[in-house]
Parts: structure tokens; C-alpha cells; sequence
């Protein structure tokens, strides 16, 4: 039964994925006053790439043909572990926080191994990129995540939420600032504006896109999914860590749907937070997104010393 | 059993290199087979058939390489045998001094190390032969080759087993010795005379600093063997000179910063199946000795040890990683990665020491686990590494990544272990580099559990900089994979390799990536087997390493931390394959192949790929600080007034910051001491006469 719920939860991961991809462009459409395409949108991209014929570069070996699928699967795996509208699913258990964040290393290799593989200098130079900013990001965010396990004394994101749950609403200025250092990291790590730009058209100023530029076909279908599932990733971290109120502490079908009900409701005031940001910012030169990191890895490690000097200390005496 | 194991094992080694002497020899064995066998005619037909023209030279190099393969496959046996039986072999060899035989002992710990020897060599073993062959007839001797390299795998051997202070000396000096003179094998080249020089010097500094260590523990013991300095009581003062000096006598072989900077030159400058072992195992053996001093012998533990593994450790993480990323040579980088993997290994011994020091002997424990772990790991992936590179020298004799690139399509199974071997050293779920730093994180998050509040603060900062080690790990590596073996090719030589014809030059790596899965996806036994080691280390065995079941690893408790592997690895592979069946079978739409994205310009070409500098140079700028960046840009110009650049050229370097602040100085302080000390010799024999009377005056005047 449990594993069951954690397929479908899983499965609903996914499937929901591109939608809120759908209201991010919706709500950014009206915000810059333009005319907004359907929520389902990103759906029917899908379709339309899984039917065209795929191209393969002349240069390019297996590891080009084969990322999208580690890409996609390792994607889907981290979804897997985090709970979305209900914890104690066995699934939390497999994994951690620590093997997530491993999880997106993983997926970003291959992206970057691909990248390489066409032996051109787009690729290259998305590559590049893409690995400096996430070497920058991942130990801040490594960090944000590590104030939240030394509260709660344990790193399975499962208990952690119910650690927070039990505790109720009491304000620690540790969370603050993971909380800022995860969105931070959040933003960057999902290629979004201040940091990148998903929706460029020039090659020199793109990263992600850079990288990802000569697939087609099935392959891109797969790699836009696989972040646009990311993006909700970070969502639904960010929403459910901080803010796991709402979130289904047993398996009735009434908590469920308040569950969903509810992570829909902080999923779409995030993508409404992120918009805003993504308006109101322009893109940062790359030169500048490592001060923009080493903040959010300052406010993480301020998060965890203020833990361990602030609140841990109180514990003890 | 065990022990016999172990010392078949070390004999092995040491027949090897005996027989490495025979390399050319063919006619001197005839006529020694012809002389001893005529009595057994038999017997002498099979011998001449052995010596016979044709295969003597093949034969004679399986050989050396069997014996090296029955070498490791014993030290494995006798390893796991130990590890796995919970008992403590000891004997008394009536070698050495005449009121010092050679104490010999054989425990879990000595024998974990003997696995972490053993897997590597089985490997290097098989890879040899291939790899060895051209320098048969070359200018080098396969003889000094294959001497020095059975001494040395035969001291490192018997480091592990010595139970007193005068054989560990003695093997760790022939391990030192005997690569000194694999480091300075190709000799021809100034830079392999230099980095042999370097490398023997810090050897026989560290080597003088073991020594002193060992000093003082005897000197308030009773003897040399290692029971009795077991038994010494010291006062913490003496205690942490001892401490010291072991860190620094073990750290400087096992490449801490700031002595680590011979390692880069040392270990590349050796054949590649010998800077498999140099930086596989020999490392290891110098942490080994560092556990042995730090955990066994001292019989107390204090907080501040801990903290300075711990700064050591993580300052060595981080700042080997950073210059690995700049390094453009294969093997140097590999040999700067080394750095960075023993400065993990520290720091997990640090928060051990932290933690035990603080009577949490259960996070001790785990922070120990987690440390061997990580030795065993970086000795697979590290040697298959090694390895790699080393088919890839011998097949395109190129050094320099920057004229690498395409490998993949040229050499497709090497390209696929070297690929395991990346994923693990970058820490990537499911490979066993994750499990081990996984670990390492597990450990650092219970600091909540100590008292002091500057150790709970320190414990995270440590943390902090172990995640930026291995984010930057996996930038390096994948940068390291992306040049070398993906794109187009840089150079002819690379545009014309082909896979290795040796099969056992795959099959050694292909068994060392074989194992970097195994304990990835299943470490929990491996743990488990280390219950008997710790237990005797610390007095504690890790109770909850399996509470969910075998499938899981919980190292504290399953509501903190638990990570199943192998049904992660179960799972990545049933969504990809169902994502594969579902998007291709189904649409059974056949990509097509066609010319990259140009711009429209065409003519795409190889030297427009982003090279190892470029794919580096984001990372030069935002660490400018900790590098000493010396970068050139050559203009070449034409026209009338040389205004019109033509062609530029771009060269950087970045040197070693510890060569430059303390070798270089250090160095040139003790060349001006001793060309002041010259001054004495006058060369006048008055000026002599003199110093000799003034000397008896002085000593008579003592005297009296």
C-alpha cells in the first residue's frame, strides 16, 4: 500500500511537472503584459518533440545518445525521495537529502558529459559553465540542508518535515537563512533568471541551453522534462521543508487530498515569488554569479553557526 | 593461516623481483638448468622447453607479473581472513638484531590494509605485462623495473605486518628506496632526476620524523615492539610531540598539505602501473602507520589532535582539488586528486579522533569506518584511474590533456571503466565514492552531540568546505572525462589510437571498476567485515549498520540517515530502460545523423572545442586568491606599423604555492647555512691546526 502511494506519488511528480512550467509562463506572460499561451502548453511541446525524428551530431558517441535517459531517470529518482503531499512513505527512506543532492550530480554530469561530446564550442562552453556555478551551488545548498538535519537530527527528509510538523511555528533564525540560501540556490541551480536565462536566443550568453543545443526529438522532450521537473523539485523542497504545513501525516484519502490541495497552493505562490524575481532582475554577467553564490553559501553557513551557537546551546543547558 | 598467507605473499614479491634479474638472461639459465638437471633428464627437457628461444622474453614478463598476481591475491587472502576471523596472528622471525628478532603481527587493521594492497595489485598484475612490453627493448631495463618494483610491493607488505619499531623502519625505508628508484626509472628526462631528488628527500625527512616519533614512545615504554610502547604512560605534553611528529612523518608520505608538493612530481613521473600503486596504495600505507601511531599505539587521545587532522585534512581536500582543475597533464592530475582524496581521509580520522577524544565512541568509531572506507575506494578508483591513463599514454604517447579528445570512439571499452572510474572519484550515486563520503557527512552532522561549542562550530566549517571539495571533485573529473575521451580529437596521435591489443591491459581496470559497483551498491558487508577491526581500535562496533536490513545502510540509527544503494541503482535502471522501451521501441523513429550547430559559418573544427584551461578558467578567476596565476599572451603582429595582430597564443601556468613559499625557501635557506658553514674550510692547514688546538683547549678545560 505504501509503496504503492509512493509510485503514485511519484507519477503525479511528473505528471504535474510541466504544468506548473505552464503557470510560470502564464503568470510571467501577464506580468510583462503579453498574451499568455494555455497552462497546458508545455504538454502539447512534449508531444510535439516526441514525435519528431531525433538528429545526432556526426561527433557524438553513446554517452550523447544515453544522458537524456540517466538524465531523466536520475531526475525522477530524486522526485521519488522527497515527499510531495504526504511523509512516512517508505520511498524516504532509500534515500536521503545527502543522496538527492547526489542525485542532481549525477544527472548533471551526463548533462555535461553530452555537452562535451559534440566537440563543439557551444557545448563546451555551456559545460564549463554549468559546472562552475553548480560547484559554487551545491555546497551551499549541501549546507542550507544540513542546518535543517542537525535541528532535526536526521538527514531523511521524511522525519525531518515531521521533526519540523511536531515543533510547530516557532521562528529560528537558522531556517531564515537556509530558507535564503535555498532559494538562492534554488534559482541558480534551476537555470532561471538572474543566473541564466531559459528562454535565450543567443549562444554566448546561454548555460544550460548551450549545452543541451543539439538535441531534438525525443532527447530534448526528455531533458525539458527532466527540468522542468527539477524546477518543481526545488519547489516542492523549499515549500515542504520550510513549510510543511499542510503536507498528509497518514495515508486517509481526506489528508491526501488536502495534501495535494495544499502543496498546489505553496507550489503556485513560489512560481509566483519566482516570476517576480525573474521580472523585476536582469541577467547577471557570469562573472557576477559567483558573488551571487558565495552569498548564498555565506547565508547557509550562517544558518548552520547560528544553529550550533544559537540554538543548539539552549538544548544543552 | 592467515599469517602464512601473508608471508607467502610478501615471499612472492620477493621472488618476483629476483626474477626480474633474469630479464636477458636466457643463455646463463640454459647452461645453469643444463649443469643442475642432468641427473633428471625429464625434468631438463621441461626446463629447456621453458628457456627455450622464442617465448623466453613473453614468458619472462608473465612471470614477473604472476608472481606479483599471486602476491596480491594472497595478501587479499590473508586480509580477509583476519579481518573475518577475529583473531590476532603474531610470531617472532629470527631476523634482525641479536636481542631484536623481527616481530611479526597480523591484526584486523593490518589486514583491511592488506585487502586495500591486495585489489590493486591483482589489477596492476594483469594490466603489466602489456603495459611493460616496451620497455624490453628499449632503453630501459625491465630488470631494474621489476626489482624495484617486487621490493617495493614486499615493504609495503611488511610495513603492515610489523609489530616493532626497528622492521617498520626497516620496511618502510625499502618501500621508500625501492620507488625512489621506480620514480627516477625513466631517467633520461631532467624533470623525472628532479622529482626523484624531491621525492627522496622528503622520504628520508618524513622517514626521521617517524623515527623520533617512534623515540619517544619507546624511550617511555620499555623496548621497540610495539607492545611495550602500548604499555607507555606519557604526559600529554610528550603525547602530542609524539602526535606531531607521526602527523608529520606519515603525512608527508601520504601527501597532507603543505608537505604534499613532491607528490605530483613524484607519482607521474613513474611508469603508469607504478603511479597506480604509489598513489593506490602507497598513500594508504602511510595512513595506515598514521592509524596504527595515532589510534593503537598512543594510549590516550586529545581533542586538539582532532582539530588539527581536521584543518589539515580539509585545507588538503579543498586546495588539492583546486589545483587538480588547473593541472593540463593527465597524470598530474590524478596525482593532485590524490592529495585531495587523503585530505578527505584526514578529515573523516579528524572528527574520529574529535569524537572519540569526547568519549562519543560510537561517532569515533563511525568517523574511523568511514575513513578505511574511503582508503579502500580511492585505492580501487585511484589505481583504475592510473591505469587508464597509462593505456591512454601507451597508446597515443600523448601527457597533455589539451591534446586529447575523441578517445571514446578510438578506444570504447577503456572509455567505458574510465568512465566508472570518474563517477566514483566525483562522489556520484550509486559508486562506491558516494558511500564513503556519505558517511563522512553522516559523521559531521552529529556534532550537535559534543559540548564544546568551538567544536560543534568547527565540525560544520569542516562539512562546509568537505561539500566544496567534492563539487569541485566532480567539475574536475567531468572536465577530465570531456576532453580526454569526448569531442573531437586534438592531436594525430589521438585522431589514430586504438584500443589496447593486450587484454589484460583492459581487464586489470575492467576489475578494479567491477569492485568500485560492488562495494557502491552493496557496502554494507564490507562494513560489517570491519567489526572486528574496530572493536579492537576503539572498543566499539557499529551495532545499527544494517537495522533495516542488509539491503540498507543506517550507520547511526534508520530514523537519522538510511541509504540503500542498490535499490537506488535498481530504480535509476527501471525508469531509464522504461523511458528507452517507451520513447524509442515504441516509436521506432531511427535518429538521423547530421553536422552540429556552426552558426551557419561551417568548418567546424577540433581546436574550436573549449580546451582543459578553457573549461578550467571560470574556476582560475573566482579562486584567483589561493592560485599564483602566471599567464602569457603571445601577439604575433604583421603590417606596416605592426599593428595587425594576427595570431595570439595564451600559456598559463600555475605553480604549486607550497613549492614556491616553503620548498623553494626552505631550500635556499639551508644551501646559504651551508655555504656559511663552508666559510670554515679555509683550505689552509694552519686554519686547521688551529681549530684542532683551540678545540683541545676547550675540551681540556671542560675536562678540568
Amino acid at each position: 500500500m505504501a509503496w504503492l502511494l509512493a509510485i503514485l506519488e511519484t507519477l503525479l511528480f511528473i505528471a504535474a511537472a510541466p504544468l506548473l512550467a505552464g503557470w510560470i509562463k502564464r503568470v510571467k506572460c501577464r506580468l510583462q503584459n503579453r498574451k499568455a499561451p494555455s497552462l497546458f502548453q508545455p504538454y502539447r511541446d512534449l508531444r510535439k518533440l516526441y514525435r519528431k525524428q531525433p538528429i545526432t551530431p556526426h561527433s557524438a558517441s553513446w554517452i550523447f545518445r544515453a544522458a537524456p535517459y540517466i538524465v531523466f531517470a536520475s531526475t525522477v529518482l530524486a522526485a521519488a525521495f522527497v515527499p510531495l503531499v504526504t511523509v512516512n512513505l517508505p520511498t524516504a527512506r532509500i534515500a536521503d537529502v545527502i543522496v538527492l543532492v547526489g542525485f542532481f550530480a549525477l544527472g548533471r554530469t551526463f548533462q555535461v558529459l553530452a555537452g562535451m561530446d559534440i566537440g563543439t564550442a557551444f557545448g563546451g562552453m555551456g559545460s564549463s559553465r554549468e559546472m562552475t556555478i553548480s560547484s559554487m551551488a551545491e555546497p551551499a545548498m549541501l549546507m542550507a540542508v544540513f542546518t535543517l538535519a542537525m535541528s532535526a537530527h536526521t538527514t531523511n527528509l521524511s522525519q525531518a518535515m515531521n521533526y519540523v510538523l511536531d515543533t510547530g511555528l516557532v521562528l529560528r533564525p537558522s531556517f531564515v537563512f537556509a530558507l535564503g540560501g535555498m532559494m538562492l540556490v534554488a534559482v541558480a541551480e534551476t537555470g532561471r533568471i538572474p543566473v541564466d536565462n531559459p528562454a535565450t536566443h543567443l549562444e554566448l550568453t546561454m548555460i544550460h541551453e548551450a549545452m543541451i543545443l543539439e538535441y531534438s526529438g525525443r532527447w530534448l522532450a526528455l531533458i525539458e522534462w527532466a527540468s522542468q521537473i527539477k524546477l518543481m523539485l526545488y519547489g516542492v523542497l523549499i515549500a515542504n521543508i520550510f513549510f510543511p504545513w499542510g503536507i498528509a501525516q497518514d495515508f486517509s484519502l481526506q489528508a491526501l487530498g488536502f495534501g495535494v490541495a495544499m502543496i498546489a497552493l505553496k507550489l503556485a505562490v513560489l512560481a509566483v515569488l519566482l516570476v517576480l524575481s525573474e521580472v523585476l532582475f536582469a541577467k547577471m554577467r557570469i562573472f557576477r554569479v559567483q558573488e551571487y553564490l558565495s552569498f548564498a553559501y555565506l547565508l547557509s553557513v550562517l544558518g548552520m553557526l547560528s544553529h550550533i551557537i544559537l540554538e543548539a546551546a539552549r538544548v544543552h543547558h | 593461516m592467515s599469517l602464512f598467507f601473508a608471508y607467502l605473499s610478501v615471499a612472492a614479491a620477493l621472488i618476483s623481483a629476483l626474477t626480474a634479474l633474469a630479464t636477458n638472461r636466457r643463455l646463463a639459465l640454459d647452461h645453469l638448468s643444463q649443469t643442475l638437471l642432468r641427473r633428471w633428464p625429464a625434468i631438463q627437457t621441461k626446463a629447456d622447453k621453458l628457456l627455450s628461444e622464442t617465448d623466453y622474453a613473453e614468458r619472462h614478463r608473465n612471470s614477473l607479473f604472476i608472481l606479483l598476481g599471486i602476491s596480491g591475491i594472497c595478501a587479499l587472502l590473508a586480509g580477509a581472513g583476519i579481518l573475518t576471523s577475529n583473531t590476532i596472528a603474531t610470531d617472532t622471525l629470527p631476523l634482525g638484531l641479536p636481542w631484536l628478532h623481527w616481530h611479526i603481527r597480523l591484526d584486523p587493521l593490518s589486514g583491511f590494509f592488506l585487502c586495500v594492497l591486495g585489489l590493486p595489485l591483482i589489477a596492476v598484475s594483469l594490466y603489466g605485462p602489456g603495459y611493460v612490453r616496451e620497455f624490453e627493448h628499449g632503453k630501459y631495463s625491465l630488470a631494474v623495473l621489476g626489482l624495484f618494483t617486487g621490493l617495493f610491493v614486499a615493504g609495503m607488505e611488511l610495513v603492515l605486518l610489523a609489530d616493532d619499531a626497528f622492521v617498520f623502519m626497516i620496511a618502510w625505508e625499502l618501500m621508500s628506496v625501492a620507488s625512489y628508484f621506480l620514480v627516477v626509472f625513466q631517467h633520461e628526462h631532467a624533470a623525472n632526476r628532479r622529482a626523484g631528488f624531491l621525492y627522496l628527500l622528503m622520504a628520508v625527512i618524513g622517514a626521521i620524523a617517524i623515527i623520533l616519533a617512534f623515540g619517544v614512545l619507546a624511550g617511555f615504554g620499555d623496548g621497540l615492539t610495539f607492545d611495550a610502547m602500548r604499555g607507555a604512560v606519557l604526559s600529554p605534553a610528550w603525547a602530542s610531540v609524539a602526535f606531531v611528529l607521526a602527523l608529520t612523518g606519515f603525512g608527508m608520505k601520504a601527501g597532507l598539505v603543505p608537505l604534499h608538493a613532491w607528490l605530483p612530481e613524484a607519482h607521474p613521473a613513474a611508469p603508469s602501473h607504478i603511479s597506480a600503486l604509489m598513489s593506490g596504495v602507497m598513500l594508504k600505507i602511510a595512513v595506515y602507520g598514521f592509524i596504527r601511531f595515532g589510534f593503537d599505539l598512543l594510549d590516550q587521545i586529545h581533542w586538539q589532535w582532532g582539530v588539527v587532522v581536521l584543518i589539515v585534512g580539509s585545507a588538503s581536500a579543498v586546495l588539492g582539488i583546486l589545483y587538480a582543475l588547473q593541472q593540463q597533464n593527465l597524470k598530474r592530475l590524478l596525482a593532485y586528486s590524490s592529495v585531495e582524496n587523503i585530505g578527505i581521509i584526514f578529515t573523516a580520522l579528524g572528527l574520529s579522533l574529535i569524537f572519540l577524544s569526547s568519549g562519543q565512541t560510537e561517532l569515533g568509531t563511525l568517523g574511523l569506518v568511514a575513513a578505511l572506507l574511503h582508503c579502500l575506494n580511492h585505492a580501487l578508483f585511484k589505481s583504475l584511474l592510473f591505469l587508464g591513463a597509462g593505456a591512454i599514454l601507451h597508446q597515443t604517447h600523448e601527457q597533455s590533456l589539451e591534446n586529447m579528445g575523441g578517445l571514446i570512439h578510438r578506444m570504447p571499452e577503456l572509455a567505458a571503466t574510465f568512465l566508472i572510474g570518474t563517477l566514483s572519484i566525483a562522489a556520484l550515486p550509486p559508486l562506491n565514492g558516494f558511500v564513503s563520503e556519505w558517511l563522512i557527512f553522516q559523521t559531521a552532522l552529529q556534532a550537535g552531540n559534543l559540548e564544546s561549542g568551538v567544536l560543534r562550530s568547527l565540525i560544520p566549517t569542516a562539512s562546509a568546505v568537505l561539500a566544496l571539495t567534492s563539487a569541485l571533485a566532480a567539475t574536475c573529473f567531468v572536465k577530465l572525462y570531456g576532453v580526454a575521451f569526448l569531442g573531437l580529437p586534438r592531436s594525430e596521435h589521438a585522431a589514430h589510437a586504438h584500443e589496447v591489443r593486450h587484454r589484460g591491459m583492459l581487464a586489470g581496470p575492467a576489475m578494479l571498476a567491477a569492485c568500485c559497483v560492488l562495494f557502491g551498491v552493496l557496502p554494507t558487508p564490507l562494513i560489517g567485515a570491519m567489526g572486528n577491526l574496530t572493536l579492537q581500535l576503539t572498543g566499539f562496533q557499529l551495532p545499527n549498520t544494517s537495522a533495516l536490513g542488509w539491503l540498507w545502510l543506517t550507520p547511526v540509527s534508520p530514523e537519522t540517515a538510511a541509504y540503500a544503494p542498490s535499490l537506488v541503482l535498481i530504480g535509476t535502471v527501471a525508469v531509464g530502460w522504461l523511458c528507452y522501451y517507451l520513447l524509442y521501441r515504441r516509436t521506432g523513429l531511427e535518429p538521423r545523423r547530421a553536422e552540429p550547430w556552426d552558426c551557419g559559418f561551417g568548418g567546424l573544427n577540433a581546436r574550436m572545442q573549449y580546451t582543459s584551461g578553457a573549461f578550467s578558467m571560470p574556476i582560475r578567476r573566482i579562486f584567483q586568491p589561493v592560485y599564483e596565476i602566471r599567464e602569457t599572451i603571445d601577439e604575433t603582429k604583421e603590417g606596416p606599423a605592426q599593428t595587425r595582430v594576427t595570431a595570439l597564443r595564451y600559456h598559463f601556468q600555475v605553480p604549486d604555492r607550497a613549492l614556491l613559499v616553503l620548498y623553494e625557501p626552505a631550500g635556499h635557506a639551508v644551501l646559504r647555512l651551508a655555504r656559511w658553514a663552508g666559510g670554515l674550510q679555509t683550505g689552509n692547514i694552519r686554519t686547521y691546526l688551529g681549530y684542532s688546538f683551540f678545540t683541545l683547549i676547550f675540551l681540556l678545560w671542560v675536562i678540568s
